[in-house]
């Protein structure tokens, strides 16, 4: 599924109550992480639930596994990870999830308060894609 | 008589719609609502009495020099203190338990002293004497509540010893809504030569707040909590602990004499109000605190006593629901989980609704852990909080509930 279809998905969907359900739906669909992966190094500080986000790293693009205790929250991953996967780190730098939850009509998790958790992951994910970038750099500068 | 009806008009953002739906607003714990009154005083301040204070001779400074300390008189009413010089305005209760413990804690604390806390205080308490336990040496010792949440004061008398040398504990809990017996506290923890510090946050919410009563040596409390502006505080203090206590910042308005060389410092409370003070919010502050005294305390415990046993029941009638809190004696705050949804999943749709609650671990982390829960959902009163209110916020929840339900 790519990115268009979950924006015309989501906003076909003109009642919260259906944009919730299609939200679990999708949360639904991601594999529940075990205890070895339910680790600190994982997670994403916010207050209200957990969150974790494992990114892997290949040569031309990143991709990330996440999960998260609450079931609304698994949905906003599922959908977060369909925005960023597969793409290169500076595609990743570049995009606006903002833009993307507003066509969505999921403004409610755009908000600034970063404890409803996809703020932090976000930032987190970026952070993954900078630092994979200045690794990158780092190595052409020595291999040069 | 009470009425949070009529009450409730004197909030004008509990009428505005939430999304198109009736604003429920169950989130005093956190922050309560502004009354139309505060919101006049403080445009009255801004618009027609505003200058720095304790320094220019012209009028607008004298009139707003005038106002703010008789702000400071409106807070030692509310208190009850034996003088206004024993009231110090902070930015909130968590500087007013920071300077007590950077001053008052860091001066008179020893390795091998104690500091005693309940298990339910607030981060604002705990980790504050916590680290000023790791600075000084001393240790902190923790007594428990049972497990409905009631202060059991065997278990306090237990933890008090001779090494005790503060005890700082919240009046109520803002987790479990406990009322801790704070009059009997001090008094056993005057005995042993103890102090007690009373982090009165979510109790002058609720009660009569009555220091020379209690008999405290230190209390502390925010504005935003009781109707009044956020950026302020009160910290009430023993004028004889006060005087010896040494400054918490340096600044303007805290000295006698400066010379290149040496300072001097004022005496108390300006000795502990370094710099240009929130002088609008704690003007602001005194037209809320001036609005709660307005009630009778009597009139406002009882209807919340209603209140809170009404809502206990309700909530108790939804199947799979955990009230964590169920003390004899407590305030209105309600945590809660419902079993096998996660609180945040609950809020999200209560959001939808209209409905405020808070989740999490609401600055009590430990607490929450100890209870078996990484995060819980929260609902508390008001003095504008309706049986309505309640109604509507239980319908949510049941509606909430439903919807994860049916998805799983
Ligand atoms: C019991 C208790 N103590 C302290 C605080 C800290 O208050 P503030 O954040 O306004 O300093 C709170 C507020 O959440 C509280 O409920």
């Amino acid at each position: 599924m790519s990115i268009e279809n979950l924006i015309d998905d989501f906003s076909f969907l003109d009642n919260w109550e259906d944009k919730y359900k299609y939200l679990i739906e999708l949360g639904n669909q991601l594999p529940h992480f075990d205890d070895t992966q339910k680790i600190e190094q994982w997670k994403i500080s916010g207050c209200q639930s957990q969150v974790w986000i494992i990114p892997h790293f290949s040569s031309s693009t990143l991709s990330f596994q996440g999960d998260s205790d609450a079931i609304i929250v698994r949905g906003i991953i599922a959908v977060v990870l369909e925005i960023f996967n597969d793409k290169s780190a500076q595609e990743i730098l570049d995009i606006d999830v903002e833009e993307i939850f507003d066509k969505m009509g999921l403004r409610e998790h755009i908000t600034p308060n970063r404890r409803s958790g996809m703020l932090s992951m976000v930032d987190k994910i970026k952070f993954y894609a900078r630092q994979s970038l200045e690794e990158k750099n780092e190595y052409s500068r020595v291999s040069s | 008589m009470f009425d949070a009806h009529i009450v409730r008009k004197d909030f004008p953002i509990l009428n505005r719609l939430i999304d198109g739906k009736k604003n429920i607003y169950m989130d005093t714990a956190a922050s309560a609502q502004k009354p139309l009154v505060l919101l006049n005083r403080l445009e009255k301040a801004y618009l027609e009495e505003y200058a720095n204070v304790h320094r220019g001779s012209y009028w607008l400074s004298e009139v707003a020099t005038e106002n703010y300390e008789k702000a400071r008189q409106i807070a030692a009413k509310f208190v009850n203190a034996e003088s206004p010089d024993s009231i110090i305005f902070t930015r909130s209760a968590t500087e007013g338990i920071n300077l007590v413990a950077a001053t008052y804690g860091l001066a008179t604390l020893h390795e091998g002293d104690e500091v005693l806390l309940s298990r339910a205080e607030h981060h604002a308490n705990l980790v504050t004497w916590q680290q000023t336990a790791l600075k000084t040496g001393a240790k902190i010792v923790y007594f428990d509540l049972d497990d409905c949440g009631n202060f059991v004061w065997e278990n306090f008398e237990k933890a008090l010893s001779s090494q005790t040398k503060i005890v700082a504990v919240t009046a109520m809990s803002n987790v479990l809504g406990s009322i801790f017996p704070v009059e009997r506290i001090c008094k056993a923890a005057h005995n042993i030569g103890a102090k007690v510090l009373i982090d009165a946050c979510q109790f002058a919410v609720h009660k009569k707040i009555d220091v020379q009563k209690f008999d405290c040596d230190f209390l502390a409390f925010s504005g935003h909590k009781v109707y009044g502006p956020t950026g302020i505080g009160v910290l009430y203090g023993k004028y004889d602990l006060l005087k010896e206590m040494p400054p918490y910042q340096y600044g303007g308005d805290m000295i006698e004499q400066v010379s290149y060389e040496k300072t001097t410092f004022a005496l108390p409370p300006a000795r502990f109000e370094a710099g240009t003070p929130a002088i609008v919010q704690a003007i602001g502050l005194s037209a809320s605190l001036e609005y709660m005294m307005q009630f009778n305390f009597d009139d406002i415990e009882q209807y919340e006593a209603e209140l809170i046993d009404y809502t206990t029941k309700r909530l108790l009638d939804i199947s799979g629901l955990k009230l964590f809190g169920t003390a004899k004696e407590k305030g209105g705050v309600f945590s809660f989980a419902i079993e096998g949804i996660h609180p945040q999943d609950l809020a999200f749709i209560l959001a939808k609704e209209g409905v405020a609650i808070r989740t999490g671990h609401f600055c009590a982390q430990p607490l929450v852990n100890a209870l078996g829960y990484n995060s819980l959902a929260r609902a508390s009163l008001g003095i504008y909080t309706t049986k309505e209110d309640v109604d509507d916020f239980i319908v949510a929840l049941q509606k909430a509930k439903n919807f994860f339900t049916n998805e799983m």
